[in-house]
């Protein structure tokens, strides 16, 4: 069990009323945290004092909190989802910060990603590119049996790896280019590596890098940035892959 | 709403393992042409609902889905861990349809059909498949043929996993498979959106309101029918392992506007959850049952030990579950764990600073199997738990308690699953059918996944076949009606301008029905909780603050609106948990338990589904029989 010294955070917050409407940032204060609270607690806290006080509350997404479902996600310090690594917004917790400090929450920032308010932001690019093919295609009741087609464990264990990510967009806000390619190269992967996503393939990364250029994404100029934030620590092996399914599909013609 | 309430089950009569079969034969089918005449709405868009809007799109209907996420992919069974049943018998180990089928009837203490049940074992092998074609990663042996592991209530292994995150990845497959069918221009998608109602005309459910979240715009949508895969209700006990935004307000209104809801009481106690640390806390994180298959429950056997757990020897220590349960061990089911735990806290026993905790303990398989073995098989849940705790499982044992992590109960449904509004269809999580009072480990991702790839797409194709649709638009004064009901009710709630915050009546509410709904109820207790709950409600009303108004993104507003609907199903809860005088299952009534602390069912007089009608006063009950032709309800023993 942590200390249960209680402490006071301040937190530089972006506030933006609407899509349209420029924000700022503006700075609060909360006293007696528990060190085992978690950030978003921590807003929940900040959210009932300022309702208490007659202010609106910072909006911000989230649901799981648990670190799967990917709906929350800001920048903490300037960094995607918090300071501790191959973790979610939802699971950074207080005893990470320093008593008295002043952390800085803002809105992923990605022209693919408009701010709608506060925190809050639009990801929907994200699914627009799923449906250009991040699937297999197979209708309900055509499947053979589930042992019809052995899959090496390890070649199972990487489809994994990739099929992992949770579409959180913390690559494409940490990416200087806001490249969606950790994010578009894991769901390519994940199919590429598995024999069921054979027929598709070439078909799949053409379909799915298009929309990605579509959506207004940068490219991937090997950074790396995407990789240090990604909650599920996707590799960026992935892009790697990506790009050699691109140059097979381009030489398939 | 008085309605001439007529349960009809329409449960195939003839052989048990022919039933589903034979049913799907004398169904009624729609031709291809026109099936894209039919508009469906799909509202949810986890495993049911997913697997639904794609099921159902692919045999061409029309098909819109809703989701209050930002996108369809985010809906709470990504949470689910441990893994799905399936009667594949892989193992070699004995396992059958039949065994499955057995067990999860079992398991769910005699309070379930037996034909639904069994056509969710039969199912459960197809939905393996369906998984794996779309490419789910499941765990695979080194011969790279599908592993399994075992689980809670059953002495096979038959529970297929992908790591600790089986739910996310059977989500995705699901979603997949949508986003396929929105490429091809078959389903629509409307993320971000809340139902607030349901829109019924001539008795049929023709279509519903929902509050774009981000615009605060009210919008209907018309339809020839409405699948509802909304989830279950168990964040009505604030503390739960549910996400954030799982609420009862879709099925609920629902219920409002005509459909029973079966068996509220029925509410799942999962045994494994981090246990609370402080008031802040706004949700439980739960252990995978999958973790009892390694680690060892215990508690010293002193009261009040102070030592900590690497000082107490072993014959100190009370593996309790494996005392009590010898043939099923640290695998007894999820509600009799959940209530060995809270007799051995109340017993004083507990462990960790709020005495509210017992040990899973990794020792012994780490000493016998190596740490690579746990965390190649735990690895992730290990890091969850050690992110939130902030201490290391491999090194001390985990310490956990139980937590609200299901609900049996949920809208009435017929074999079709279709509840009692004509055109309303119910899945999932969302409905009562397959789990009777308790649900095992691994059933729920089945279920969802049967409901929606295997039932629906037949049973909705035989209701249109069957009924007459009239043309409706959203120009119908139903429709007006219905979004002036809805306006009126979220400017009531604006205009409260109280003094308490939405989430410090929801935490009341929750601690109220955790004390007295929870995993041990009495009458004297049931009829405090129905005081205390129209107390909070009356106040809710009188004292609510929300901030902000409708025309915005406004979460405070969605919650006011959900709690709101908890309130009253709270209500209907403690009521039928008053009302069945008998322990089954997860529901435990202290004044009918054998003298060994056992659930004490009473067949004579509660072998019944208890299915409420709405009603502002006093809910009408009405009961469905259930009959056991095939399988004789016994003592559920696994000692």
């Amino acid at each position: 069990m942590s200390t249960t010294k209680k402490m006071t955070l301040h937190l530089r917050i972006w506030r933006q009323p609407t899509p349209q409407t420029p924000g700022r940032f503006v700075t609060y204060t909360v006293r007696d945290v528990s060190p085992d609270m978690s950030l978003l607690e921590l807003l929940d806290v900040l959210n009932e004092q300022l309702i208490k006080s007659g202010e609106l509350p910072v909006e911000f997404d989230s649901d799981c909190r648990e670190g799967i479902c990917g709906t929350c996600g800001f920048l903490v310090n300037g960094v995607a989802h918090g300071p501790k690594r191959g973790r979610t917004a939802c699971q950074q917790y207080v005893r990470d910060f320093k008593d008295g400090e002043t952390i800085t929450l803002e809105p992923f920032r990605a022209k693919a990603f408009p701010v709608i308010k506060d925190l809050v932001v639009d990801r929907s690019a994200f699914d627009r590119i799923m449906a250009a093919g991040g699937y297999i295609s197979v209708n309900t009741g055509s499947a053979p049996d589930a042992n019809a087609i052995p899959i090496p464990k390890e070649i199972a264990e990487q489809a994994f790896d990739a099929a992992a990510c949770i579409g959180c967009g913390a690559c494409v806000a940490a990416c200087p280019n806001a490249s969606a390619s950790l994010f578009v190269s894991a769901k390519i992967a994940h199919l590429a590596l598995l024999p069921q996503g054979q027929p598709e393939r070439i078909r799949r990364v053409v379909r799915m890098v298009a929309q990605m250029d579509r959506e207004g994404f940068g490219d991937c100029s090997n950074h790396g940035e995407c990789e240090a934030v990604c909650p599920k620590n996707i590799s960026i092996k992935n892009i790697a892959l990506m790009r050699r399914e691109y140059l097979r599909a381009l030489w398939a013609g | 709403m008085a309605l001439a309430v007529k349960l009809d089950s329409k449960i195939p009569s003839g052989p048990l393992e022919s039933r589903w079969t034979r049913h799907k034969d004398q169904l009624k089918l729609v031709s291809p042409a026109n099936k894209r005449k039919y508009t469906i709405l799909v509202v949810g868009t986890g495993l049911a609902g997913a697997s639904a809007a794609a099921s159902l799109a692919e045999l061409g209907y029309s098909v819109k889905a809703f989701c209050i996420q930002d996108s369809p992919r985010r809906a709470h069974s990504i949470a689910a861990q441990g893994g799905i049943n399936a009667a594949k018998n892989y193992k070699n180990d004995g396992d059958s349809v039949w065994r499955l089928f057995y067990d999860t009837i079992k398991g769910g203490d005699f309070r379930a059909r037996e034909s639904n049940v069994y056509r969710l074992a039969e199912l459960s092998v197809n939905i393996i498949d369906q998984c794996v074609a779309q490419g789910v990663p499941f765990a695979r042996e080194y011969g790279g043929l599908l592993d399994t592991r075992s689980f809670g209530g059953a002495q096979v292994e038959r529970t297929f996993y992908a790591r600790g995150q089986t739910g996310q990845q059977l989500l995705l497959g699901a979603y997949s498979a949508m986003m396929r069918q929105v490429d091809a221009g078959r389903v629509s998608l409307y993320p971000r959106r809340e139902m607030l109602d349901l829109v019924v005309i001539n008795g049929q459910a023709r279509g519903i309101v929902c509050r774009n979240l981000i615009t605060g715009e009210l919008e209907s949508y018309a339809g020839d029918a409405v699948v509802l895969c909304t989830g279950g209700y168990g964040n009505a006990y604030f503390l739960a392992t549910y996400a954030k935004n799982s609420n009862a307000t879709a099925i609920w209104r629902c219920h409002k506007r005509g459909a029973l809801f079966a068996n509220p009481c029925f509410t799942q106690i999962h045994p494994t959850c981090i246990p609370v640390t402080g008031d802040y806390q706004s949700k439980l994180t739960l252990m995978s049952e999958s973790l009892r298959n390694d680690g060892r429950v215990w508690v010293p056997k002193k009261k009040g030990d102070p030592r900590p757990p690497h000082e107490i020897p072993q014959d100190e220590r009370d593996y309790y579950l494996e005392r009590k349960y010898p043939s099923y061990g640290n695998l007894a089911p999820r509600d009799i764990a959940s209530r060995a735990a809270k007799a051995v806290c109340d017993e004083g026993r507990g462990v960790g600073a709020s005495g509210r905790a017992v040990y899973l303990d990794f020792s012994d398989t780490i000493k016998e199997k190596g740490i690579d073995y746990i965390k190649e098989k735990y690895g992730n849940l290990f890091e969850m738990y050690q992110h939130i705790t902030g201490e290391d499982p491999y090194k001390v044992p985990m310490r956990i308690y139980p937590a609200i992590h299901y609900t049996m109960g949920g809208l009435w449904v017929d074999y079709n699953l279709m509840s009692t509004i004509p055109g309303l269809f119910v899945l999932g999580e969302a409905n009562f059918s397959d789990h009777g009072a308790n649900r095992l480990g691994a059933s729920a991702l089945m279920q969802g996944l049967a409901d929606g790839y295997f039932i629906i797409p037949y049973t909705i194709g035989d209701y249109f076949a069957n009924v007459s649709l009239p043309k409706v638009t959203t120009e119908h004064s139903a429709f007006s009606d219905s979004l002036g009901e809805v306006h009126r009710w979220l400017t009531k709630l604006l205009a409260i301008r109280g003094e308490k915050t939405v989430l410090e009546f929801h935490r009341e509410l929750g601690m109220i029905l955790w004390d007295y709904v929870g995993m041990a109820r009495n009458a004297h207790g049931l009829q405090i909780a129905l005081q205390k709950i129209r107390r909070l409600r009356e106040e809710f009303w009188n004292n609510l603050k929300v901030p902000g108004d409708a025309t915005m993104l406004n979460k405070n507003l969605e919650m006011a609106g959900r709690v709101a609907d908890f309130l009253e199903l709270g209500e209907l809860m403690a009521i039928d948990a008053l009302h069945r005088e008998e322990s089954c299952g997860a529901h435990f009534r202290e004044e009918y338990q054998t003298p060994d602390g056992e659930a004490l069912r009473n067949d004579e007089q509660f072998c019944y589904v208890a299915a409420w009608e709405y009603s502002r006063d006093t809910p009408e009950l009405h009961k469905e029989p259930l009959e056991f032709e095939f399988v004789k309800p016994t003592v559920r023993s696994y000692k």
